[in-house]
């Protein structure tokens, strides 16, 4: 067994608001191996995305410990260890799909060629070759979210962060990224933390299912999935799929107290 | 008490660097005084002399609120000298320039909305008027509106003010009356509302909150107007004739006053207006634009 | 195109027609030249003195209003992005310079006049002081205007100071700028003529104004009049050309 690449223990973040402390997150402890795909999945309010901003040094926990790749968040981030993929695109509307691209490689420090290459390459990987000199606003909203990966990707950082980046696209243009993750994940063995709210999506993509539920936020079923790597999205029909599927429902249901 | 603190440092600041200032920029006319008198001051009889001078280059702050506090509560407010008779004078200006920039802002939004060409012709214009600087065009106003027979200068000094304060008015009713959105537009064509109705039970409540944040601006840029307006026509009295005149006699202390005196005349409208606003705010249901 | 056309054509048709009329109701009510004089006679006035005109808009709008907009803006800028570094001083400097964006400051051309002389030097002084607040105002506001979202994705990048200022917020803070810079052409000629009120040198438009009125020289001080309004006209127009180009990206300028 190597070392975990994300490894929290007992961590708790509680924030203090006019109506008494909340804790957004308890007690969560979870390791995830190097090639893992972790889907992070519970209702609002569960600490899903709260656990994925302690990861990238956008929160500071309370108590307990959290390492990514071995040292702190902090000298994770400052070792740009991880690219972040947000709810939104939130391209820079001022540059060129291409310029955002170039953006971390620009304030990274890459050299020019090096900057250029790597724009080609990541633009081929998520399928928008051709599209560099195109402003944001002049892409459709899945397009839009295909750069912002891509943008993640260029400085080549062995963790992704994703704070569910497709829940504001509709289902058959997320069938379509999803597949298309799926595919980027397998040429490129990053180890992806995914936060998400839909649980088809959750167990189609990860080898790990992480359930979450709120009032303090905490885990409340970790399911290794059987399911291969390799995955059609016909593999959504298959009686193991559904199984898992329901084993989740179940985690989300009873964590749920419905008040 | 978190954002007040640093409020009130930087305002002591402001008032340490003017009392420095007041110092450093006085200090020549003691030191030339001194050295014609023969003598050699002390700092400390150079710090009294620079703080308590009649012709001073920068007066001390203290010095500005004797003047003021003179002006405006030891004067009788007839008086010619009285910064409240003054400051009325402006007033008058203002509110009367006030009046006439937001019925002519409403009525050019209304048309400029309803109408296309209106809208075409008109907002060129609106903006354009508000480029070319209404200073230079003031002593026309008086001109023209004394071959009118108008008699006094309240008329083109509410003219000039209503001249700047109308566009924030007709900018805000523009949006306001245009911020109802498609579905909401929809709604009232299912109904079979008329252009009319559509206007008064979508389009105008619509516009007021939007109506009502832009009287803070108007009001503002109104009493720019009325000060503005004094400069040029050759009036006599009002706080923008008083600045004149303390500029002809090279009395820094009227200049002072009277600049003070506008910058409190302008709070307390602006704070009056900003009431107005809050109110009307509540009455609407606490909807902001 | 014809849209452009039409944007163009009715507003200018519409300034046409008022010429027209203007000229027409001077003639037919045979109003005196000294209380309105008609758009010919002002044009004649413009076509005799271009060199006193000229000589006017130099020492007005090139010596005055543009030397102090150029220094008052940059100056505002940068005063803008020092208060920024400090938490501390833009919580308390903000609420101070918003109440002092709305005084008059016109007031203080008198004070300006008497501490810089008649000269150009008073006015851009004025204009300076007028056109600081609405820039320092506008820019900080700007700074303000990108959302948490952003500033997360540039700290994820461990980006520095200087690097999420110059990649971020200055470019989302341009349009906020060029508002504020808007405003301060309009501020920076009223400012310089209204300080020529207080005394000037034998020209600038402000004291051709003022002499021509008490000399009944009515066509004369149309002629700056039509002088100020170009130049006005035109110096927003450029601003405007510019902010077109510079944020481009922004909704409000995306068309076609």
């Amino acid at each position: 067994m190597t070392e975990p690449v994300i490894s929290a223990s007992d961590l708790s973040l509680t924030f203090q608001t006019g109506d008494g402390p909340v804790h957004a997150l308890k007690d969560v402890s979870l390791d995830i191996a190097k090639g893992d795909f972790v889907s992070f999945i519970g209702p609002s309010g569960c600490g899903k995305t709260t656990f994925l901003r302690c990861m990238a040094d956008l929160e500071h926990p309370t108590a307990g410990t959290i390492t990514v790749n071995g040292v702190t968040p902090e000298a994770a981030r400052k070792a740009r260890a991880y690219g972040y993929v947000f709810q939104a695109a939130g391209l820079y509307p001022w540059r060129t799909i291409g310029g955002n691209i170039r953006l971390p490689l620009e304030i990274m420090g890459y050299d020019k060629a090096d900057q250029s290459a790597r724009v080609k390459r990541v633009l081929e990987l998520v399928d928008l070759a051709g599209f560099e000199k195109k402003y944001p606003w002049q892409l459709s909203g899945g397009m839009q979210q295909r750069a912002s990966i891509a943008r993640a990707l260029a400085f080549d950082a062995d963790i992704l962060l994703m704070d569910e980046p497709f829940g504001a696209l509709d289902e058959i243009v997320r069938d379509h990224l999803n597949e298309q993750l799926l595919a980027l994940w397998a040429k490129t063995e990053k180890t992806i933390a995914f936060v998400t709210h839909s649980i088809p999506e959750a167990v189609y993509l990860s080898t790990k299912i992480v359930v979450m539920s709120p009032r303090p936020g905490r885990i409340t079923d970790v399911i290794d999935s059987p399911l291969p790597r390799e995955r059609p999205l016909e593999i959504r029909d298959t009686p193991e799929f559904l199984e898992i599927a329901h084993r989740v429902r179940e985690g989300l249901k009873a964590g749920h107290s419905y008040d | 008490m978190k954002r007040i603190v640093p409020v009130l440092v930087v305002v002591a600041c402001i008032f340490a660097l003017w009392y420095a200032g007041s110092f450093l920029m006085n200090r020549a006319w003691v030191m030339d005084q001194a050295a014609r008198a023969g003598t050699e001051p002390g700092f400390s009889e150079v710090l009294r002399d620079t703080m308590n001078q009649d012709r001073a280059k920068l007066p001390a702050p203290h010095q500005v609120a004797a003047e003021l506090y003179d002006g405006i509560l030891d004067k009788k407010v007839t008086s010619k000298r009285s910064l409240v008779y003054h400051g009325f004078i402006t007033f008058q200006a203002t509110m009367a320039g006030f009046a006439l920039g937001i019925v002519a802002g409403v009525a050019l939004a209304v048309a400029i909305v309803l109408s296309r060409v209106a809208d075409r012709t008109l907002m060129p214009w609106a903006i354009i008027s508000q480029t070319i600087p209404v200073v230079a065009l003031a002593p026309m106003i008086v001109v023209l509106t004394n071959a009118m027979g108008a008699g006094s200068l309240m008329v083109p000094k509410a003219i000039i003010a209503g001249y700047l304060s109308f566009f924030p008015v007709l900018v805000s009713m523009v949006a306001g009356l245009r911020s109802p959105d498609r579905m909401q537009l929809d709604l009232l064509r299912t109904y079979g509302a008329s252009p009319r109705q559509v206007f008064w039970k979508l389009r105008m409540p619509a516009s007021l909150p939007y109506f009502f944040a832009s009287l803070k601006i108007a009001v503002a840029a109104s009493l720019v107007g009325a000060i503005v307006g004094e400069l040029p026509t050759g009036a006599i009295a009002g706080l923008g004739a008083r600045m004149l005149i303390g500029s002809q006699f090279g009395n820094p202390m009227i200049m002072w006053s009277a600049l003070f005196a506008a910058a409190i005349l302008a709070a307390g409208l602006i704070w009056i207006v900003g009431g107005i606003e809050k109110l009307a705010n509540r009455m609407m249901g606490g909807q902001r634009a | 195109m014809t849209g452009t056309m039409a944007r163009i054509a009715w507003p200018l048709g519409f300034g046409i027609l008022v010429l027209i009329l203007w000229e027409a109701a001077v003639r037919g009510f045979d109003i005196p030249p000294a209380i309105l004089p008609a758009p010919t006679e002002i044009w004649d006035a413009i076509q005799r003195s271009t060199h006193i005109l000229w000589i006017d808009w130099v020492q007005t709008v090139v010596k005055g209003a543009l030397t102090g907009l150029i220094l008052g803006a940059i100056a505002g800028v940068l005063a803008a992005l020092a208060i920024d570094r400090v938490d501390f001083l833009r919580r308390g400097l903000l609420p101070v310079a918003n109440f002092v964006a709305a005084l008059p400051i016109v007031g203080v051309a008198p004070i300006m006049v008497m501490w810089f002389g008649f000269d150009w030097q008073s006015k851009a002084a004025v204009v300076v002081v007028m056109v600081f607040f609405p820039m320092l105002v506008n820019t900080l506001a700007g700074l303000e205007a990108t959302d948490r979202m952003q500033r997360d994705l540039m700290r994820t990048y461990s980006a520095s100071h200087a690097q999420t200022l110059g990649k971020l917020r200055l470019p989302a803070a341009m349009p906020f700028i060029f508002n504020g810079l808007k405003i301060a052409t309009t501020l920076a000629l009223i400012g310089a003529i209204v300080a020529e009120y207080f005394g000037s040198p034998t020209k600038g438009m402000g004291f051709r104004i003022s002499t021509e009125v008490g000399r009944l020289g009515i066509d004369m001080v149309w002629a700056e009049i039509a002088v100020s309004a170009i130049t006005g006209t035109a110096l927003y127009g450029l601003v405007a050309l510019i902010e077109r180009r510079v944020t481009f990206w922004h909704p409000s300028q995306r068309r076609g």
